[in-house]
């Protein structure tokens, strides 16, 4: 009894470390990011370790926001959830770029149960949160989050991409649909629109499933939050960054973490 | 009265006759292939620091129906190069710039110094590029460098290898 209660135990601690080293890629996959004329594109969203294979999970939609060059917001079409992906059309009418993003927050917590000594888990949103955790529950952790996973199209000639100034996020300094390879582009990290320093960047091409190595390049923020990357050939890239810090907003919560993910189409 | 007024006309217009000019001769290659179409061709003058100083010809799909752009402003896009350095600031068609795909062959295009295609160029060093892309098909990018105002007649070249055959500069004092 003994043995197995260990085992059990060793088995969800094994269970959280992979879960917390193991974490899958989340990204959308636009069928076109430069468009000389005004078209209807298509995404797919998916959740899985090679990029851009959908051989995972589909990605949730529920956060879907697709920003016009004029700052409205249009609606994603033919919305599909399937077994490995997620897929919408979207109409880009408007000449500039289009942001296209989903932004996923949430509060979890966990907790020992009082009476059994048990783990217990829930995830909800900063207002019903509290009321999911019982009143005599032990050893509570409160962790909020907030993540964008975002992809850009530009149709005719790029225009700006206002920062939302919340979160993590991604500024362009090189226009994220004007990158060549060869060329060296810049970007801003911001968190809530102060740059955020010192943080690691991971870029990745795609078609993964094909070498044997991820071949990511990282790169730093400096203290203005900048760094730059050249791109070694053309196709998709995936850049991810990700942090953690204490500006919660939920009471409760002791640490907020961000992630930030985007697409990247580089042309040769 | 007339002759009068045309005479004030050539004296006003007449300048590119003795204008500075030039001359891009575009090869468009014949080839073996399934399915076969007429490749886009962009060709434009940069300056030293990779800006456009004028796009000289646009040859693209501009069958109209019901689309005043044309039908292929679609796939214009794809002469990658010329689309992000001008072609996505300008608003297709550009009279006398822009025009109808052209079969394979040899293709003569002429500018005097001052016309629609060529205005006028601050002396400097220059490179012609011509793009092609064809539906189907591949890519291809040549540059040819040039000074302007040219000091002598010149023939300068470069050879395609698969989506372009022989661009010839022709330069005239």
């Amino acid at each position: 009894m003994k043995l197995a209660l260990r085992a059990a135990a060793l088995t969800l601690a094994l269970c959280a470390a992979a879960a917390a080293v193991h974490a899958h890629n989340v990204w959308l996959l636009p069928s076109s990011t430069v468009l000389s004329k005004g078209d209807w594109i298509t995404v797919d969203a998916a959740v899985s370790n090679d990029l851009f294979f959908f051989n995972h999970n589909p990605l949730a939609l529920d956060n879907l926001v697709v920003t016009a060059p004029d700052g409205s917001a249009i609606k994603a079409e033919n919305v599909h959830k399937g077994k490995l992906r997620s897929v919408f059309d979207l109409n880009l009418a408007q000449p500039g770029t289009y942001r296209v993003a989903v932004l996923n927050g949430g509060v979890f917590a966990r907790w020992k149960d009082k009476a059994t000594g048990q783990q217990k888990r829930a995830r909800g949103t900063p207002e019903n949160i509290a009321s999911q955790i019982p009143p005599d529950a032990q050893e509570v952790e409160v962790t909020q989050s907030a993540g964008r996973i975002e992809t850009f199209i530009t149709v005719g000639k790029p225009s700006k991409l206002p920062p939302s100034g919340q979160g993590l996020e991604l500024v362009a300094t090189t226009h994220p649909t004007d990158l060549v390879k060869g060329e060296k582009a810049s970007f801003v990290l911001q968190i809530d629109g102060q740059p955020a320093k010192d943080l690691e960047v991971t870029v990745t091409p795609g078609n993964t499933r094909y070498r044997d190595k991820m071949d990511e390049i990282t790169a730093k923020t400096d203290a203005k939050g900048q760094f730059s990357v050249t791109w070694p050939q053309a196709g998709m890239y995936w850049l991810e960054a990700s942090t953690k810090d204490s500006k919660t907003s939920v009471p409760q919560a002791k640490e907020r973490r961000l992630s930030y993910a985007a697409t990247l189409e580089v042309m040769p | 009265m007339q002759v009068r007024y045309s005479l004030a006309l050539a004296a006003l217009f007449g300048a590119p006759a003795f204008a500075a000019g030039l001359t891009v001769n575009i090869e468009v290659p014949r080839l073996t292939v399934a399915e076969y179409h007429r490749p886009y061709v962009a060709a434009w003058i940069e300056r030293a620091d990779q800006s456009v100083a004028t796009t000289l010809a646009v040859w693209y799909d501009i069958k109209n129906k019901g689309n005043a752009e044309g039908e292929g402003t679609k796939w214009l896009k794809d002469m990658r190069q010329w689309w992000r350095r001008t072609g996505r600031e300008l608003q297709m068609p550009v009279d006398g710039v822009s025009s109808a795909t052209r079969p394979a062959g040899k293709h003569q295009i002429s500018f005097n110094e001052g016309s629609v295609g060529l205005p006028k160029l601050a002396p400097g060093a220059y490179k012609l590029y011509v793009e092609a892309a064809r539906e189907v098909g591949g890519r291809e990018i040549l540059n040819i460098p040039f000074e302007w105002p040219p000091k002598s007649a010149a023939q300068p070249q470069a050879a395609g290898s698969s989506e372009l055959g022989e661009v010839k500069l022709e330069l005239k004092p």
